[in-house]
């Protein structure tokens, strides 16, 4: 499988990166590289393997459902580009 | 005063407790290094040195009250992806602009518990993608190698360069550092210095930047085996704030040093013999060979025959984790933020900013194998590609074999700017990176030079959890190679 131009655009976009004309041009031949790279695995037998989804066997640990931290939103959101009152302030959503 | 920069953790720790010289001592001629080395190399993007001497004097009340602790005075760097409570944390990425975290990672919190000394923030490729630090926000950092009679820079490998140069360059006594298709083993080879990718789950993730998070795993790189097995020591965890950190007794890692490998079974994979790789790779492999033989163990041919496999679907499951772990940077809660007319433009804006061009590739590729139709055709195929790389190991764990030996890299280290081609840079981590896909452990131990005087690792790979044993045979490569130092230190002014 490849990607054509509009596709680079439209991945851009769910990613959230603005992207020129010239930069999804040069990145269309770039990810069609990668892409092609990875078509090797179309050379594996993969019938009735079961996907990977942990590399260590083990049960998910659980923990009781209870606050165990927090009490310090001023140090949350001390690290925003722009905060007001301990909360992050964006763009206007909402019309 | 220099010269304590020439010890290995082992012997500083050995001398601070007999007296020759004070943690304090031992931590001014590591920051007199680094003012004198760092123009140079590049390799700490910021420098703790207030932080290194109140620490190091805390320790030396913990060494005069005789309450010394395992790390207590030995100066480290820290790879820049660790939280470091109020000290520059960012991956090496413009999107972390001026992010100094309020918390701790655990790592680097059970390094300190343990006494260690932070000297500064390493250099590494932005959010630890590449294989060759040629894409930090910060610059290149330089190897310290340089070929025999020349002056050409080449690169310390990747993702962890700055932990690699810096070690090699005696900048610190050790550095944290992390791995996640190779990137402490890599530039462990590139540099002459040992680096221990740690089975998946034996650290705790808490506090360490994500990029792949089902292979991600932090570990050390040091000078010898020894001081790797000291390191992971105080590092490995269990930890509540890590779900996927395993609850398993650390062992004495140390206590494997110099213990026999008599009887010991050690597989030679086939399929790590590839075409275009230089004849000096395959002699420095034989010659891991005779010396592992030569000290009593069996040598035994195996197959892993899904190894050609690995870098592939390593190529679609690391970029979807990134994909989604990078989502986070926003310019919202931390960072960078660039302005635009709504709040989808100011994302935009911002990540198209903030990111690098290789992760801006990764996060694509990532975005689009995941997309609605494709996760099918990428995302599960690779998952269940994986499933089989992870049997072929354990076939061979089954078959009695205690460990693995292979070449680290293909070749040693290049010039910056020399590999431009994505999948070319890729293939540095042909080698390494079945053992992520696995989960297994790894180590990297400097084993011989190439006809231009540069270093060249061997790689073991080992059970899970069974770090130990890779600690055991690597110090008799160790032992039977010798150590590898850079022949002049150019790069002190």
């Amino acid at each position: 499988m490849s990607v054509d131009l509009n596709t680079v655009k439209r991945v851009a976009g769910l990613a959230r990166i603005k992207v020129s004309q010239e930069q999804a041009e040069t990145m269309t031949g770039e990810l069609n590289v990668i892409l092609g790279f990875v078509e090797q695995l179309d050379e594996v037998n993969i019938d009735g393997v079961e996907p990977m989804t942990s590399v260590v066997e083990q049960f998910m640990k659980k923990r009781i459902d209870d606050q165990s931290d927090g009490g310090y939103a001023d140090k949350i959101v001390s690290n925003a580009p722009v905060h007001e009152d301990n909360f992050f302030t964006v763009p206007k959503v909402v019309e | 005063m220099t010269d304590l920069t020439k010890l290995t953790i082992a012997e500083a720790r050995d001398k601070l407790a007999a007296r020759e010289f004070t943690a304090s001592e031992l931590t001014e001629s590591y920051l007199g290094a680094i003012e004198a080395g760092n123009e140079a190399l590049n390799a700490y993007v910021a420098v703790t040195g207030d932080i290194a001497r109140e620490q190091a004097k805390a320790s030396d009340a913990k060494i005069a009250a005789g309450e010394a602790r395992p790390l207590e005075g030995i100066p480290l760097g820290i790879k820049d992806l660790y939280a470091t409570k109020g000290v520059h944390t960012q991956a090496c990425s413009h999107i972390l602009d001026g992010f100094k975290p309020e918390y701790e990672s655990t790592v680097t919190q059970n390094l300190f518990d343990d006494g260690a000394v932070m000297l500064g923030k390493l250099n590494m490729d932005e959010f630890a993608m590449g294989s060759s630090n040629e894409t930090s926000f910060y610059g290149n950092v330089v190897n310290p190698w340089r070929r025999n009679g020349s002056d050409t820079a080449l690169v310390p490998g990747g993702s962890s360069g700055g932990s690699a140069s810096a070690v090699a360059a005696h900048l610190c006594a050790a550095a944290t550092a992390s791995d996640t298709g190779g990137s402490i083993r890599q530039p462990a080879a590139l540099t002459g210095t040992v680096g221990t990718k740690p089975t998946y789950g034996r650290c705790s993730r808490w506090g360490m930047v994500a990029f792949a998070s089902s292979l991600d795993q932090a570990g050390p790189i040091g000078r010898t085996v020894r001081d790797n097995a000291i390191l992971l020591k105080s590092m490995a965890s269990v930890d509540a704030k890590d779900t996927t950190s395993v609850d398993a007794p650390v062992p004495d890692y140390e206590s494997f040093i110099g213990k026999s490998i008599k009887g010991m079974k050690i597989g030679i994979p086939r399929e790590y013999r590839m075409d275009g790789t230089p004849a000096v790779i395959e002699e420095l492999w034989q010659q891991g060979i005779a010396w592992l033989k030569d000290a009593g163990a069996e040598i035994v041919e195996i197959s892993l025959p899904h190894t050609k496999y690995a870098l592939p679907a390593y190529y679609i499951v690391a970029p979807a984790e990134a994909s989604s772990n990078l989502a986070r940077y926003d310019g919202v809660r931390y960072g960078l933020r660039v302005p635009g007319n709504d709040i989808v433009e100011m994302y935009e804006n911002t990540r198209a900013a903030g990111f690098g061009d290789e992760v801006k590739r990764r996060v694509m590729i990532g975005t689009y194998v995941l997309s609605a139709g494709y996760y099918d055709a990428y995302y599960l195929k690779a998952q269940k590609v994986r499933t089989l790389i992870k049997r072929d190991f354990d076939t061979v764990w089954a078959d009695g074999i205690d460990a693995i030996l292979t070449p680290t890299t293909p070749d040693a280290a290049f010039a910056p700017g020399e590999i431009t081609d994505p999948v070319t840079m890729y293939l540095n981590d042909v080698f390494t990176v079945t053992a992520n896909m696995a989960g297994v452990p790894g180590i990297s131990i400097p084993a011989g030079v190439n006809k231009d005087g540069l270093p060249l690792g061997l790689q073991l790979i080992g059970k899970p959890f069974d770090e130990g044993t890779l600690f055991q045979l690597g110090d008799v490569i160790e032992q039977a190679a010798g150590r590898f130092e850079p022949s002049t230190n150019w790069w002190s002014k």
